[in-house]
């Protein structure tokens, strides 16, 4: 029992954990005590440390909130409210995560697919391979935007346009991951299977694709990750209608710095639980492919 | 009268590197009888691996001719004429012993039941039978190169081409391998061209020994032995054993693999 907890993460994490509210409560402090200060002086009240610290922790507009406050905000945006209300934040944590497995399963999609023809394609690989990189030099919130009015002038909007950032995100990682990995096997197997006359099918299907599997996975955390702030970037210009975006945008437009800070932290939330899955299904894969444990 | 195996005619092969052609395969003549177990032997650089590569179609010759069972390397491999087993086991780690035995059959097209059959049969032939579910990293060193072995007796091929096949183990494992080898060989009597630079063990499996040497790779002389069929590995102690040694040794001075 002493050896289990002494090797699992439980009590490093908590440590981190608990160093970083410590941090939190005493920034806290320190960001919204010239507010608060400037108010004193102004209405010429009483105040020593103890008045500041308790005033610095229920604002209700502070600079940097503290964490009871996020948390008080969380549970009534979460538990309190119906979840097809507009201000509940399970309701816009749905928005912004169904067009985030949207777009990731495009992403990975294309980025296999391009993997592939870069691979067994060497125009591709000579063409292809350096718009792939100049792709993301660009700036996502520069040209989210502009895929947003774009697809909307056609007819397109909602999950769609936002989904398209998302994927033109994380198809990048996904093809990097997968070209090494396609071309990963052992020239031992590729012989083994020249032997056997293999069609390229079954190269492919047989030796290629098993081989590139942890690549695979390697690619995917990452994608599914950023698949997520993609989706944030688009709701961003779209008028804030609804999804984490809008909560972070209305939240700046009204000074609710408590509302972003709870949507910021649902999104933490929901990209760890979204690459923890990644996590458990990739071990489920290895361990069918005869990995050993880790 | 049936062909040979093998037959190679001034068989030449010029690798092009970046500073300068290496000749690795020079006049090479060499027919090899069905039925026959033929051994390369020579320091490495001497071209054994490049001329059994050769005969698999996994290496093109620069210049002369060479026959595998009749037709081209290329219509030989079409033809999955051969086996070959490589120096490492070469299995696929994501597939279990059954799995990595079914793989050529799989890609030949066998019908599922038969590629049971097959598996099972061939798995048994090597000792192994009860290993089926394994992955390979649960299995040792010699017990993954038998796999290996029995993963090119699958599909039943006239040739079996082996590269240095025990040449990773210890001398233990491979003596135990190789009385084991050559029993599994009385059996079926395939034509078998083994690569290795192991005096003792070209000796006591082989039917004939192929001495080759460096710089170019050439072939120096063909020893043909005399021992007899049924034996063990107490042979290797007899007198008639070490003559072949010796041969086989000076075979290997005079194309000056000592120097």
């Amino acid at each position: 029992m002493i050896r289990r907890l002494r090797d699992s993460s439980l009590i490093p994490v908590s440590v981190v954990v608990a160093f970083i509210i410590l941090i939190w409560y005493a920034g806290a402090v320190y960001l919204n005590s010239p507010v608060l200060i400037d108010r004193y002086e102004r209405q010429k009240t009483e105040w020593n440390f103890e008045k500041l610290r308790q005033d610095a922790w229920a604002m209700e507009r502070p600079i940097l909130p503290a964490p009871h406050q996020i948390l008080k905000d969380m549970n009534k945006s979460i538990l309190q409210r119906k979840v097809t209300s507009k201000r509940s934040l399970v309701y816009h944590g749905w928005v912004t995560i169904s067009s985030t497995l949207v777009g990731f399963g495009i992403g990975a999609l294309l980025g296999i697919v391009l993997a592939v023809g870069i691979v067994y394609i060497p125009t591709l690989n000579r063409s292809v391979m350096p718009w792939i990189i100049a792709s993301q030099t660009i700036p996502i919130l520069a040209i989210a935007p502009m895929i947003i009015v774009g697809l909307g002038s056609i007819g397109l909007t909602g999950l769609f346009p936002k989904s398209i950032i998302s994927a033109y995100l994380c198809f990048f990682p996904v093809t990097i991951g997968m070209v090494k990995g396609l071309r990963s096997p052992d020239p031992i197997h590729m012989d083994l299977m020249k032997t056997y006359c293999a069609s390229y099918s079954h190269t492919f299907f047989k030796l290629r694709w098993p081989s590139s599997t942890p690549f695979l996975f390697a690619s995917l955390k990452v994608s599914i990750a950023i698949s997520l702030v993609g989706a944030i970037v688009g709701e961003l210009p779209a008028g804030a209608q609804a999804g984490l975006g809008a909560r972070l945008l209305t939240g700046s437009y009204y000074g609710q710095t408590i509302q972003i800070w709870s949507a910021l932290i649902c999104a933490s939330i929901l990209a760890a639980i979204l690459v923890f899955l990644m996590i458990a299904i990739e071990k489920i894969v290895l361990k069918k492919m005869g990995g050993r444990l880790v | 009268m049936e062909a040979n195996a093998v037959e190679a005619k001034n068989l030449d092969l010029v690798f092009q590197t970046r500073d300068s052609p290496i000749h690795a395969l020079s006049e090479v003549n060499l027919e090899i009888r069905r039925g026959d177990f033929i051994s390369f032997i020579g320091p490495s650089g001497c071209g054994k691996t490049t001329l059994l590569r050769v005969i698999a179609d996994l290496e093109k010759p620069t210049g002369g001719s060479i026959v595998v069972n009749g037709v081209s390397p290329e219509q030989a491999r079409l033809q999955r004429a051969y086996g070959y087993v490589f120096q490492s086991p070469a299995l696929f780690p994501w597939r279990t012993v059954e799995g990595n035995l079914k793989l050529p059959l799989e890609i030949m097209g066998i019908d599922a039941a038969e590629r049971t059959r097959r598996a099972k049969e061939s798995l048994k032939m090597v000792n192994l039978e009860g290993f089926e579910k394994k992955f390979p990293w649960q299995l040792s060193g010699g017990m993954q190169q038998r796999v290996s072995i029995a993963r090119a007796l699958t599909f039943d091929p006239e040739l079996l081409l082996m590269d240095e096949p025990f040449g990773a183990l210890d001398e233990i494992v491979r003596d135990q391998l190789n009385e084991h080898f050559l029993r599994l060989w009385e059996k079926n009597r395939k034509t078998v061209v083994f690569v290795t630079h192991s005096i003792p063990e070209a000796a006591y499996l082989s039917t004939r020994i192929v001495v080759m040497s460096p710089r170019p790779g050439r072939i120096i002389e063909c020893i043909d032995s005399d021992l007899p069929p049924d034996r063990t590995l107490d042979i290797r102690e007899t007198p008639k054993f070490l003559d072949l040694s010796h041969r086989i040794r000076e075979g290997l001075r005079a194309g000056h693999s000592y120097d």
